[in-house]
């Protein structure tokens, strides 16, 4: 591991961080989403009682859980210009559609929450609220199938694309005018097909499950709420398993980058891991001991991702482009590499901060 | 509709809604913590509801701000994928920053928003600080981003690539410092006398209430002084401009002709084709004394440039005129409101006179349209270039084909966004308090 670790280039550190952010992105605000989808499903006699847990435990913290995306968005563009480049023009519909979700989304929660209007109103900000939160997992499951599949690979080569700092007008690869292949297989092939919506249903799955696990230690004092979460938790737990299930099969099939998941040393010890953390996590869900579910639940999410990032390393969009080719120039990485070092020292005691003070009292 | 007009058009919708949101979010919290830190001070408790009721509101407004900025990101590579390419490197590093800024923004306006039972009273207003803080900071990394496309530096063109990037250089780019301080001063301006104006026309209506006194005496300490200083302000981006990017100037003083001497237009048509303008004021050696403070400086004309550099010069003329104009009247009406408070030693100065009062309530939504009119100057008026110099506009939009669609899509969501927007803000508003949350009190 360490002469593994030794032979990283700064391109491929930086692509970590980009990971980890992804990572922390996935852990937090895919929790906050997993609450608007129970908001949406909110059932039985505690349903009031069950909203009002999700829009406190949401309520202080989602603002700064969305600017993990942020970060994401940032060191992309910065360190990974022709990666983001070519995401922003192959998933541009998909893309579009996310931030229409997280639009809607963003803007009905506030709303619903300083509403003064009548208690209709309210309740129409908390259905846009709800199905945005719904949608978006969705979405940008779809937009990550999109990727590991090696279609908007295989798009990108129609297009055509420069290295990172390089002027348009002068690269000759960069197809300015009309692309000889038709709209829908540019833009709209690549991202819809039946394992991008396997890879998008797992998404909104896995969020649901983090969400309703997280949900059951807020819930702690009240043994009712914390069993119709945990209800939902292992409802959602086994949705997971499906879909990931059906991802991987369509991903062997189509012989993307699923095909290759054992070939890299890392990826299977991953998803090996990944099933452990799962069944630990329901195995602790069944025996209602929250705490240690929702630490399972965050290790399983985390080795998903992880062992989707290996299985492509040292690849940023298969099946061809990788992590150094995609890179901008050796110092843009090493100075960005230093501001996040030094920005961590003041946001990381921030955000705990943030946390104790709302978190601890449950 | 070309695809490159729905990409810019998409793109200046964008942010022009999302600039309004940003400038309340530097400009709100400053309010809030300045109420909060009076009723530390004071123990008078109107401040406290007085800063209460502006967390509600910079909630709503940074909660949109947030998302509409999002969108932003990521239309960067939506819309101009071949940009961010080439451009995201080289300037990328105060976007970097500015999600720090963002982040910590987000992190104390939580703490702040949903602490106020749970941290204590220095830690809070600590908390709001923060908050101020980092929204400034946000919008000065954002503005310096902004400036280097139009002042690129930070890298050395070698056969069409970029080589030597150097991300700080061009941080510390020629004009990052004139636009920032003009940013600063406009969020500043444009939020203070908005507040100021919102409790200006609850007095007129007869609610003369501490609460909208004490409201209107916190907006006005932060918006007047940065709508007085503005001026000087614009006057350094002026000369800058003058300086640097003299097509640009041209265009926004619609002045066709090189010469020494040179009027100032106020108002006017300019005339592409005849290359005239028509219908303006002309302010002899005006022009030459504003740009460079000599009334016999030459000034280059827009015959100077070849055409095909030239930007849409009605479109920045006009722009620059509603900016000038509006940030005049933010002066005048700022300067009359200290004199009247300085002379009476307190604000019923203000608030004992309608027709300032009128004034105050006119100049209400004026910083807005004047930021709008301003970004349309520096971001039509940089135009056909997306790096000045360097890299047109046309050469870096997405091959995308169809980007109506995602304009009108964006558009509609906007507006719709905007509609609520305003009909949440005027419920806030419409419950602040109608009487004296101070009974006894007989100021």
């Amino acid at each position: 591991m360490i002469a593994f670790l030794q032979g990283l280039t700064a391109a491929e550190w930086t692509a970590w961080v980009v990971v980890v952010a992804l990572n922390a992105y996935m852990l937090f605000a895919g929790a906050d989403f997993g609450g608007g989808v129970w908001d949406l499903f909110a059932s039985g006699p505690r349903r009031r009682e069950q909203r009002e847990l999700i829009s406190h435990a949401i309520g202080p913290i989602w603002e700064a859980n969305h600017v993990w995306l942020i970060v994401v968005v940032v060191v992309l563009f910065v360190c990974f210009p022709p990666a983001f480049a070519a995401f922003g023009t192959v998933l541009h519909i998909p893309l579009s559609l996310m931030l229409i979700g997280i639009v809607l989304r963003g803007s009905a929660f506030v709303f619903r929450a300083y509403s003064y209007g009548p208690r209709t109103e309210q309740r129409r900000w908390g259905q846009v609220f709800a199905i945005s939160s719904l949608v978006t997992p969705v979405v940008l499951g779809m937009c990550v199938g999109a990727v590991a599949s090696g279609r908007v690979g295989d798009a990108l080569a129609a297009i055509g694309h420069a290295p990172a700092a390089v002027l348009p007008s002068s690269a000759s690869s960069v197809a300015l005018g009309t692309p000889r292949a038709s709209f829908s297989s540019l833009y709209v092939v690549p991202w819809l097909s039946p394992f991008t919506i396997a890879v998008g249903a797992m998404a909104l799955a896995l969020f649901s499950f983090l969400g309703a696990t997280y949900l059951t230690v807020e819930a702690e004092g009240d043994a009712e709420l914390q069993d119709d979460f945990r209800r939902r938790a292992l409802g959602s737990a086994v949705s997971s398993m499906v879909a990931a299930t059906i991802a991987l099969e369509l991903g062997a099939t189509r012989g993307g980058v699923m095909a290759r998941l054992a070939g890299i040393g890392w990826s299977l010890p991953l998803l090996i891991a990944s099933g452990l953390a799962c069944v630990a996590s329901i195995v602790a869900l069944l025996q209602r001991r929250y705490r240690l579910a929702r630490l399972g639940a965050g290790a399983w999410v985390t080795l998903v991702l992880w062992g989707w990032v290996m299985a492509q390393f040292p690849l940023i969009i298969p099946p061809s482009l990788t992590i150094d080719a995609a890179a901008a120039p050796t110092r843009v990485l090493t100075d960005t590499l230093a501001v996040l070092a030094v920005g961590g020292v003041i946001l990381i005691p921030s955000l705990w901060y943030l946390i104790k003070v709302f978190k601890t009292e449950n | 509709m070309t695809d490159l007009f729905a990409a810019r058009s998409q793109m200046a919708m964008s942010l022009a809604f999302h600039i309004i949101f940003s400038v309340i979010g530097i400009g709100l919290p400053l309010l809030m913590v300045i109420a909060e830190w009076r009723w530390l001070r004071t123990g008078d408790a109107v401040y406290l509801e007085l800063a209460k009721r502006w967390a509600k509101g910079a909630a709503i407004l940074f909660a949109v701000g947030a998302v509409s900025g999002t969108v932003l990101s990521f239309e960067l590579g939506l819309l101009w994928p071949n940009f961010m390419r080439f451009a995201g490197p080289i300037m990328g590093m105060p976007f970097s920053l500015e999600g720090f800024a963002f982040f910590t923004e987000a992190i104390f306006l939580g703490l702040y928003l949903y602490g106020w039972d749970r941290v204590s009273r220095g830690a809070h207003l600590f908390a709001g600080i923060i908050v101020a803080l980092s929204g400034v900071l946000s919008g000065i990394f954002v503005v310096i981003a902004n400036a280097w496309m139009n002042a690129p530096t930070g890298f050395t063109m070698v056969d069409n690539t970029a080589v030597d990037v150097r991300p700080f250089a061009a941080m510390a780019n020629s004009a990052a410092f004139s636009q920032t301080l003009h940013m600063t001063l406009a969020a500043y301006a444009a939020t203070g006398l908005g507040v100021a104006g919102i409790h200006a026309i609850m007095i007129l209506r007869g609610n003369t209430t501490t609460f909208h006194r004490y409201g209107l005496a916190v907006a006005l300490v932060v918006g007047a002084p940065a709508a007085i200083l503005q001026p000087l302000s614009g006057d350094i981006s002026a000369r800058y401009v003058a300086r640097e990017q003299p097509v640009k100037l041209a265009a926004l003083e619609a002045h066709f002709t090189t010469q020494r001497g040179a009027p100032l237009h106020i108002g006017g048509w300019p005339d592409v084709e005849r290359r005239e303008t028509r219908g303006a004021i002309k302010v002899p050696y005006g022009l030459s004394l504003l740009a460079f403070h000599d009334p016999d400086a030459e000034v280059s004309g827009l015959s100077e440039f070849p055409r095909d550099t030239w930007p849409p010069v009605a479109i920045v003329h006009v722009a620059f005129q509603i900016m000038v104009a509006l940030g005049g009247c933010m002066a005048l009406v700022s300067v009359w409101a200290l004199w009247r408070w300085w002379r009476a030693r307190d604000t019923t100065g203000i608030t004992d006179h309608p027709a300032l009062l009128r004034a105050l309530a006119l100049a209400t939504p004026m910083g807005f349209i004047a930021i709008e009119a301003g970004w349309t100057v520096t971001e039509v008026g940089r135009q056909p270039w997306i790096v000045y110099g360097i890299l047109r506009t046309a050469d870096a939009v997405t091959p995308m084909p169809g980007l109506v669609v995602p304009f009108l899509v964006f558009s509609l969501l906007y507006l719709l966004l905007g509609a609520i927007v305003v009909y949440m803000l005027r419920q806030q508003i419409a419950r602040a308090p109608a009487d004296d949350v101070r009974p006894g009190d007989s100021r």
